[in-house]
């Protein structure tokens, strides 16, 4: 028996508009822009339904119906579902069909896709709380396994999982951490007893998330004989195999004229032609075997970027100033009890904020400039201050 | 390439330092020089007379025995005021006007035309086309107009004077090929004279040559007041240019009123002298934040280098600017920079804050944001250093070299 876990990251950000000084204490609205600015939630939103949620949910569904053994797993932020209950509500209808199937799990994270775990474990608490209600709530199922934000993951965040009656938890299948160890098996975290770690297959899994249509790499054009391949090569050592990518790369990333959409759909059919073959949840695939060894990770790593690290997110001026005005305002945001002002801090939270002021890479123009929907790391981090500063005045106004 | 050694290049200029007036001449130097680097072959003609150091890699004429000072007649930077006023020649015995200065400058090229023959004429902006278009014409050699602004520029995007017009259609229509210091001049140059794209290169500038020279110390006891108001914590944004409409000054000064009403702690050096003076300064007045302004006059060299050590923010307002070298000195000096998207330099700077150049509510935005938060500032001052020195003056020579060659070969076929 072979296994595919397929997983699939769902989220969009509420991304602040270009928030003016002159507007502090004048305008609270942070979130709504006009329609066509860069920064428009909606017409970002709409884009993507038409280019990609809309386009890949209907294979993923029709092939759900028409193979009894193709599953896949889905996180789901809370910032991707208040969007789509507002513009594209039927996006999250056929979520609760493809869920009542029994063949798609929802895996949990905080609700606003944020970094909280770095600052506040408290606020982290309360918004995987609040994520895992929501989904309770709109698609009748409890989470059962846990993916922290941009999968970043440390032995003690898998502590805190496993305390928290987590049976599972993601994390990239990196190198360094893994040595010659291969991330086609079932791990147990360090100092853990009972949850179990899953690892990203990530040359697999990059193989369409980035790869795909790049027409210098020496592979291109994939094909689905040749990937299958490379999988039943990989199935050498170990036998799941873990594609964990971000939803969007089905039309977003890897646009449809490059054909990833007919590849899906002929991969999903052609690997599930071997009768020893089988896609599974990611809970089956925590007990699909017994943990064949402990895995340590002492220090946070992620899925991002060649350093696999928190760079994107944490390691400018602005970006760290940011996060640490924003998280020391907590209390003084709980303490107002005003309902608005809580959620416009919280939505602050969202880690898409700190990383649309990355400089790292942006004098290259690289993805980090093509998925920033400002015009520079540096007006992002202007407006982000300036909202701040805002919730700063009306905390000092409830307070009169 | 062998051949490309032996190219002997005719430039057409119009000023050389330490006798100019702006960038122009600035970049002329630094181009011969790196051309010259390259094994081009360089003569130079200027319409004055006048000593120039640190030309010894090229040879340079002087058409007329004018001084320099009044190579521009009655100021060709002003150029709504080019009539024919008449100016003194150093002899005082005749008085020119530019455009007398200008056929004098032409007869002169004809007359080196006639013992010399140049694979190549580069003229420098429409000051000399009409020499270029003589070299073209009569004597057939290809011509290179290389614009470093047009009268469109100048007029702050209106119309201009119709003569400087109509001797610069002429010349970019008469050019083998168009040189534009970036996309914004590319797409005037298209947009108003109707020149096909494709007749039309960009070549970016470069930083001075000079600045590499460990020449200059920053003495911050001279400037006493600014460095106790810094102190005080007040933020200085600086501004460097001639006062002429196209630099956009007045939205800045009403930006800087927009921003002063929500932080006073904000100082403004205008730097620079020109016909907008006066009305700068009333309205500094008008809008209530004259304490807030600073006006140096016209100011080079050190004092100018002085201003940008000053200043924590740089700001190019320009309506209309082809390149704007100011903004990679101001970068060199350590400032943050804002700029217009109008000006050409926000199409190779990614570390800067960037605006509309009528938008002042945004200018005044970033410049709050700037002073109110200490690593926006710190992370623009930081990462523009790694920026602002990616194009050299020998990328920019073996560019002209290319295109050079690539007319020299259409005229073989």
């Amino acid at each position: 028996m072979r296994a595919i876990c397929l997983y699939l990251h769902i989220h969009q950000p509420i991304r602040y508009k270009e928030y003016s000084f002159f507007d502090i204490s004048n305008s609270s609205d942070y979130y709504n822009g006009e329609y066509n600015d860069r920064e428009s939630n909606e017409r970002i939103f709409r884009k993507v339904t038409e280019k990609s949620y809309r386009p890949m949910l209907a294979l993923l569904e029709k092939n759900i119906n028409k193979h009894t053994d193709f599953k896949v797993s889905f996180s789901i932020t809370g910032t991707w579902l208040e969007q789509a209950a507002k513009w594209e509500p039927d996006l999250i209808e056929t979520i609760q069909r493809m869920v009542k199937t029994g063949k798609v799990e929802i895996i949990d994270e905080t609700y606003y896709h944020s970094l909280a775990y770095f600052y506040n474990l408290e606020e982290f608490e309360s918004q995987v709380k609040k994520h895992h209600e929501v989904i309770e709530k709109i698609f009748d199922i409890s989470p059962k396994i846990f993916r922290n934000t941009e999968l970043a993951y440390n032995d003690s965040l898998a502590k805190w999982a496993e305390e928290n009656g987590y049976k599972g938890i993601l994390a990239e299948g990196w190198d360094k951490v893994l040595g010659w160890r291969s991330p086609n098996y079932v791990y147990r975290p360090f100092n853990c007893s009972k949850i179990r770690l899953l690892l990203k297959n990530y040359r697999l899994s990059d193989d369409i998330a980035f790869r795909f249509s790049n027409r210098g790499w020496k592979e291109w054009p994939l094909t689905v004989e040749k990937y299958q391949n490379w999988i039943n090569l990989d199935c050498i050592h170990g036998n799941l195999v873990n594609l964990f990518m971000d939803f969007e790369t089905f039309g977003e990333h890897q646009w449809k004229d490059t054909g990833i959409f007919d590849f899906m759909d002929q991969f999903i059919s052609s690997w599930l032609g071997e009768y020893e073959n089988k896609f599974v949840t990611a809970s089956e695939a925590c007990e699909l075997m017994e943990p064949v060894d402990e895995a340590s990770m002492p220090e946070t790593i992620t899925w991002a970027d060649t350093e696999r690290d928190l760079s994107a997110w944490l390691s400018n001026s602005m970006q760290i100033a940011a996060m640490e005005e924003l998280y020391a305002l907590r209390e003084q945001v709980l303490s107002t009890q005003d309902k608005k002002i809580i959620s416009d801090w919280e939505h602050l939270t969202t880690s898409d904020h700190p990383y649309s002021m990355c400089t790292k890479y942006w004098h290259d123009g690289d993805v980090h400039a093509y998925f920033s929907a400002y015009a520079s790391p540096y007006e992002s981090f202007m407006y982000f201050m300036n909202v701040i500063r805002d919730i700063k005045y009306r905390i000092a106004e409830s307070e009169k | 390439m062998l051949k490309l050694k032996m190219m002997k290049i005719l430039m057409l200029g119009w000023e050389l330092p330490p006798h100019n007036s702006g960038g122009l001449g600035v970049a002329c130097l630094n181009m011969a020089r790196a051309l010259a680097n390259r094994g081009a072959n360089i003569d130079f003609i200027l319409p004055y007379s006048a000593k120039h150091p640190h030309t010894e890699f090229m040879h340079v004429y002087a058409a007329t025995k004018l001084d320099p000072l009044y190579r521009y007649g009655g100021g060709a930077y002003e150029s709504l005021k080019i009539t024919e006023e008449l100016v003194p020649t150093l002899d005082q015995k005749a008085v020119l006007s530019i455009r007398e200065i200008q056929k004098e400058y032409c007869d002169f090229v004809e007359k080196y035309l006639m013992t010399h023959q140049p694979d190549i004429v580069h003229a420098h902006d429409w000051l000399t086309y009409e020499a270029g278009v003589i070299a073209k014409k009569e004597y057939g050699i290809p011509l290179i107009a290389h614009v470093h602004a047009t009268e469109f520029d100048r007029a702050g995007m209106r119309n201009g004077n119709p003569l400087i017009h109509e001797i610069e259609y002429e010349g970019l229509m008469m050019a083998d090929r168009i040189i534009a210091v970036s996309e914004t001049t590319k797409r005037v140059i298209h947009e108003k004279y109707h020149i096909p794209l494709q007749k039309i290169d960009v070549v970016y500038n470069s930083l001075d040559q000079e600045y590499d020279k460990n020449t200059y110390h920053f003495e911050e006891s001279t400037y006493r007041y600014v460095k106790s108001m810094q102190e005080k914590g007040y933020t200085v944004v600086a501004t460097v240019g001639r006062f002429t409409i196209q630099k956009g000054l007045s939205n800045l000064m009403r930006a800087a009123a927009l921003a002063v009403s929500k932080n006073p702690k904000l100082l403004f050096i205008f730097a620079g002298d020109g016909e907008e003076r006066n009305k700068l300064i009333k309205l500094s007045a008008d809008l209530g934040i004259a304490e807030n302004v600073i006006f140096t006059g016209f100011i080079r060299g050190k004092n100018l280098r002085d201003i940008y050590s000053l200043a924590d923010v740089f700001v190019m307002s320009s309506v209309s600017e082809p390149f704007g070298l100011t903004a990679l000195e101001a970068a060199h000096h350590n400032d943050a920079l804002i700029l217009t998207k109008q000006s050409g330099v926000s199409e190779i700077i990614w570390s800067a804050l960037k605006y509309d150049f009528w938008d002042t509510e945004k200018l005044a935005n970033e410049i709050l944001a700037i002073a109110g938060d200490e690593p926006l500032k710190t992370e623009l001052k930081e990462n523009i250093k790694n920026e602002y020195r990616k194009i050299s003056w020998d990328q920019i020579a073996k560019k002209c070299l290319r295109i050079y060659n690539k007319v020299k070969q259409k005229e073989v076929i």
